[in-house]
């Protein structure tokens, strides 16, 4: 019965769908590294960047540690809070960002 | 009313939001990974704040990763423990088919990933304390911050990958005497990929950011 469930669970991912995964994610360092010494302004290359770390991520999760598969409850209880908290660390950006204007002149 | 009592009975059983037995149809113990690394992914995230913040805050940030051997080091640790966590997925897939003795191998192949990641990263901190003059105090730009934030945020992920060294060792040894279940192996591959997906924000946020030829 048990065993049953298991192999039901783990239907959807097979081994040629990890090796596929695993090699994107290889794809997508390599595009990260080249990026990084192409002339782009700062903030381009900077969302570029995250944007591309968290496809990776996102890849990890659902398929390595196998969200993908699991019910829609557990995503729902851990990751809207996860990602509202991190936006709320934004919160700061502005005053990280007039703090140079603020330093009297040396 | 008695009979109204146990449809509604039936009805917390039945639905996944009002309780039941296992709304999430996991076991325990892969919930309470899950939890540890939600938690442990807003603390990753509040240093990896405070990182960007000091950076974007301190015009003469010091940038002193060149290509070699800054960036080529951090890129093949980045293929490391990408590939330990691929070998992480075969050692569960092993587990979930009952063969014990393929899966450890599958576990000590994670841990030769993970250990290269250390040798590797440890070198690149010594390159920078010796070569760049830079420690968690002070370096020669000036900006004290620099040395601090990223030996806070490296030295944590460091840690992490050795305490999941430690943690794959335990398991390994386990499952070849015929202790631990699949589910004990595939909850230590839960944390050992979340230790992954940290540095696929550390990298291209520290280093990449910072590439100078």
């Amino acid at each position: 019965m048990s065993n049953h469930t298991e192999e039901a669970l783990h239907v959807g991912a097979t081994i040629g769908t990890f090796a596929k995964v695993w090699i994107t994610l290889l794809a997508l360092t390599l595009g990260e590294v080249l990026l990084a010494y192409e002339q782009v302004p700062t903030m381009i290359m900077l969302t570029v960047l995250i944007g591309l770390s968290i496809i990776k991520a996102a890849l990890i999760i659902a398929y390595f540690m196998h969200l993908k598969f699991e019910r829609l409850s557990l995503f729902l209880t851990l990751f809207p809070m996860l990602i509202f908290c991190i936006v709320l660390m934004l919160i700061f950006l502005g005053d990280a960002a007039r703090l140079p204007h603020m330093r009297p002149p040396v | 009313m008695s009979s109204e009592a146990m449809s509604s009975q039936a009805g917390v059983a039945t639905s996944v939001w009002a309780g039941g037995r296992s709304p999430y149809a996991t076991n325990s113990k892969k919930f309470g990974m899950w939890l540890f690394i939600i938690s442990d992914a807003l603390t990753f995230s509040a240093l990896l704040f405070a990182y960007t913040y000091s950076r974007v805050s301190n015009p003469n940030w010091p940038t002193p990763f060149h290509f070699s051997p800054s960036i080529i080091f951090s890129t093949i640790m980045t293929f490391c423990l990408l590939s330990s966590s691929l070998t992480m997925v075969m050692a569960v897939h092993s587990m979930n088919h009952g063969n014990r003795k393929a899966a450890g191998g599958w576990i000590f192949a994670t841990m030769a990933g993970g250990a290269a990641f250390v040798v590797l990263h440890l070198t690149e901190w010594l390159n920078l304390i010796n070569n760049e003059h830079v420690t968690a105090f002070g370096n020669p730009w000036g900006v004290p911050l620099f040395g601090g934030t990223f030996f806070a945020l490296t030295g944590l992920h460091m840690t992490h990958v050795v305490i999941g060294l430690i943690y794959l060792f335990i398991i390994a040894q386990g499952i070849l005497r015929g202790k631990f279940k699949a589910e004990d192996v595939e909850v230590s591959g839960l944390y050992w990929h979340f230790v992954d997906l940290v540095w696929m924000f550390i990298f291209p946020l520290v280093y990449l950011m910072s590439a100078r030829i």
